[in-house]
């Protein structure tokens, strides 16, 4: 039995339906996240969770015993706001004894488990601070050690990293996984950037329009996305419109728009006629002045139209000579690779006819 | 010296300069006027003796003859000790009261508040006085008020109480006079809080109980002193309402003050009085930053 189940759940707002029908089982000890652009629905299945808000339908289990009787206060789910809503009249040690406090813990046992939780966070030094006084990090540390010191079922983080500056955001990624498995909670994470859903997950459930559009470890989600609004949404990719021109049992032979035949990999349920898209990461498409022409390879001429350079790879947008656009992404630190391309240059781009996808319309 | 530095200062003198006038006139001045009349003495048909010269066998210069008398006689610190009985209470009835009014009013939808805000300060709209003395009608003796309360009583075999000239009115007074000083420090304190923080604090195991304790009422102690500050110290100088609700054994610090200057006509002894009032409350305020302090040190 999965340690929270949401089975059915809709919530309406008048004409609006925030979470539509949405189903989800997250296991013990999972890092299940939530993610979706603003107004998907996902804070409003967060609030539903914790019980700040009530399902209009369906049923929310927690090890198996619905919880819509259940009070906020009253469940052992607690959560970290994205404003981290520390106490401002409260020291960092006041801040992290109070769920300790409210659940009645003696004065000795509060005194050990804030101990226990500052040198988990790296706060020991910190505890007779006031929040006001405490970095944007501190602040994060010290509202997810307030989280956990009480010990919940489940902890859920409500877009913490948002108000981090981006070097702090990759650190304090990398402490939130360290932490979830020393301390073995259940993490829910509702978060936009798909990034970060990459990063921290074992599991993603994607949302849109308060439906959720598929739940999948993350390399699942971003290889193998179900519809074309997963993989728009998760990392860049070429969308290109597509039509099924034959179904062979290892290839699939579709026609793009400027670009001619391609050949995609085999996809059941396809049939000829059908429209779609040949969905292509970048970093599948490879670049280069001149590849050699292989056999059931997709291949194409074109010039470098624009350049993303960000450090570590850089992003090409060629110009086809058949007219379509396609993205391409190099390493730069490619071996014996004298210089970039330039805006402008002539390249040539090719992908095998094993990668890319074939989505539905 | 940089020009615009220089400017800047000018434009500060400017700016403060006439408050600073204003209250070094009409503050400061009259207040050391007050401090120095403490040690003279009376004049033969009232205000203040000669300090130099005067006429031989007549007593001139500075005694401290008034703070030995005030201390005399036990009578006077009564009465300082039931006026500040009185702001006391006062102050304690206000907080009571307006504190769910504020509340109220700040969880209220935005689009509203501006509005409630008016409904509480809209008795300013009206004399002081005419207010005051509206109490006297409605806890007179033939009021409906005063009918009920001794009907209630009688049934439980108590005698008739007169409700007007008594203590009770007087504390009646003050605090309807007092209320919306006390409210409205209170909503501008609980407007700004943060609601999320209530959310945590529910989340983490806090119920509506613990909620208010642990959040609300500590984040809102600024509020708590500062109008409670507005409503103490007013009523401990307060001479209109004991002189109209009151009876004749409710005078407070401010009637025995006002009948000084415009009665016995004893003028060092009303400034000794006011000095002592003044004294007696930068002690208390002293011991509430005290207080407020460690308070805040312990949370």
């Amino acid at each position: 039995m999965a340690l929270l189940e949401i089975r059915n759940v809709t919530r309406r707002f008048g004409d609006l339906i925030a979470v539509d029908n949405v189903s989800i089982d997250i296991e013990a000890g999972e890092f299940f996240t939530l993610l979706g652009p603003s107004g998907c629905g996902k804070t409003t299945l967060l609030r539903m969770i914790a019980g700040f808000d009530l399902p209009d339908g369906g049923q929310i289990l927690l090890d198996g015993k619905d919880l819509v009787g259940t009070p906020p206060e009253k469940r052992p789910i607690h959560t970290v706001f994205q404003s981290y809503a520390l106490f401002p009249h409260m020291t960092v040690s006041g801040n992290i004894s109070f769920p300790l406090r409210m659940a009645g813990k003696s004065a000795d046992e509060i005194t050990v488990r804030v101990k226990e939780a500052l040198e988990q966070v790296h706060l020991s030094d910190k505890g007779g601070s006031f929040p006001h006084e405490l970095s944007g990090g501190q602040k994060q540390r010290v509202a997810l050690a307030r989280g956990l010191v009480n010990r919940p079922r489940l902890l859920m983080l409500d877009e913490p990293l948002g108000a981090l500056d981006a070097k702090l955001r990759e650190e304090m990624q990398i402490e939130l996984i360290t932490l979830q498995r020393e301390v073995g909670v259940t993490f829910v994470f509702v978060t936009h950037s798909q990034a970060e859903a990459l990063a921290l997950s074992h599991r993603i459930a994607v949302m849109n329009a308060g439906r959720i559009e598929q739940v999948d470890v993350p390399s699942k989600i971003y290889s193998f996305p179900v519809n074309r609004f997963v993989a728009d949404f998760i990392g860049r990719i070429n969308m290109l419109h597509a039509e099924v021109l034959e179904t062979r049992p290892d290839y699939l032979r579709i026609t793009i728009p400027e670009m001619g035949e391609v050949r995609a990999p085999a996809k059941s349920g396809t049939a000829p006629g059908q429209k779609g898209f040949l969905a292509l990461r970048p970093e599948q498409v490879r670049i280069a002045a001149k590849i050699e022409e292989v056999a059931g390879e997709n291949h194409f001429p074109g010039k470098v139209r624009d350049l993303l350079y960000v450090g570590d790879v850089t992003t090409y947008i060629v110009d086809l000579n058949s007219g379509a656009r396609i993205e391409a992404l190099l390493p730069n630190s490619a071996p014996g690779r004298g210089k970039f391309f330039e805006t402008g240059d002539r390249v040539e781009v090719a992908w095998s006819k094993d990668t890319g996808l074939f989505l539905n319309e | 010296m940089n020009k615009f530095l220089t400017s800047g200062r000018i434009t500060k003198w400017l700016v403060s300069g006439p408050p600073f006038l204003y209250l070094t006139m009409f503050f400061l001045l009259p207040s050391i006027i007050i401090l120095v009349a403490s040690f003279r003495y009376p004049g033969d048909y009232g205000g203040l003796a000669p300090l130099f010269g005067g006429e031989a066998g007549r007593e001139t210069g500075l005694t401290l003859e008034t703070y030995k008398f005030f201390f005399s006689d036990f009578i006077y610190t009564q009465i300082f000790i039931k006026s500040f009985g009185v702001a006391m209470a006062s102050t304690v009835i206000c907080l009571l009261m307006a504190y769910p009014l504020a509340l109220l009013i700040a969880h209220s939808p935005k689009k509203h508040r501006d509005f409630m805000v008016l409904l509480v300060i809209l008795p300013f709209a009206s004399n002081f006085l005419i207010r005051v003395y509206a109490w006297m009608i409605i806890l007179g003796p033939q009021s409906a008020v005063s009918l009920a309360v001794n009907h209630v009583l009688g049934v439980f075999g108590v005698a008739p109480v007169p409700l007007l000239f008594s203590p009770f009115a007087v504390l009646v007074g003050m605090v309807y006079v007092h209320l919306p000083f006390m409210v409205l420090p209170l909503y501008t304190n609980l407007e700004k809080h943060d609601p999320v923080l209530l959310d945590a604090a529910q989340d983490l195991g806090a119920n509506a109980w613990y909620r208010f304790w642990k959040v609300t009422w500590p984040l809102s102690l600024p509020g708590v002193y500062s109008g409670s500050a507005l409503v103490f110290i007013p009523v401990l100088g307060m001479f209109a309402i004991p002189d109209i609700l009151g009876g004749t054994g409710d005078i407070l610090i401010g009637n025995l003050i006002k009948d000084q200057f415009l009665g016995t006509r004893d003028w060092p002894f009303g400034s000794t009085l006011s000095i002592m009032l003044t004294i007696a409350v930068l002690l208390l305020a002293g011991i509430t930053v005290l207080i407020s302090r460690r308070g805040v040190e312990n949370v």
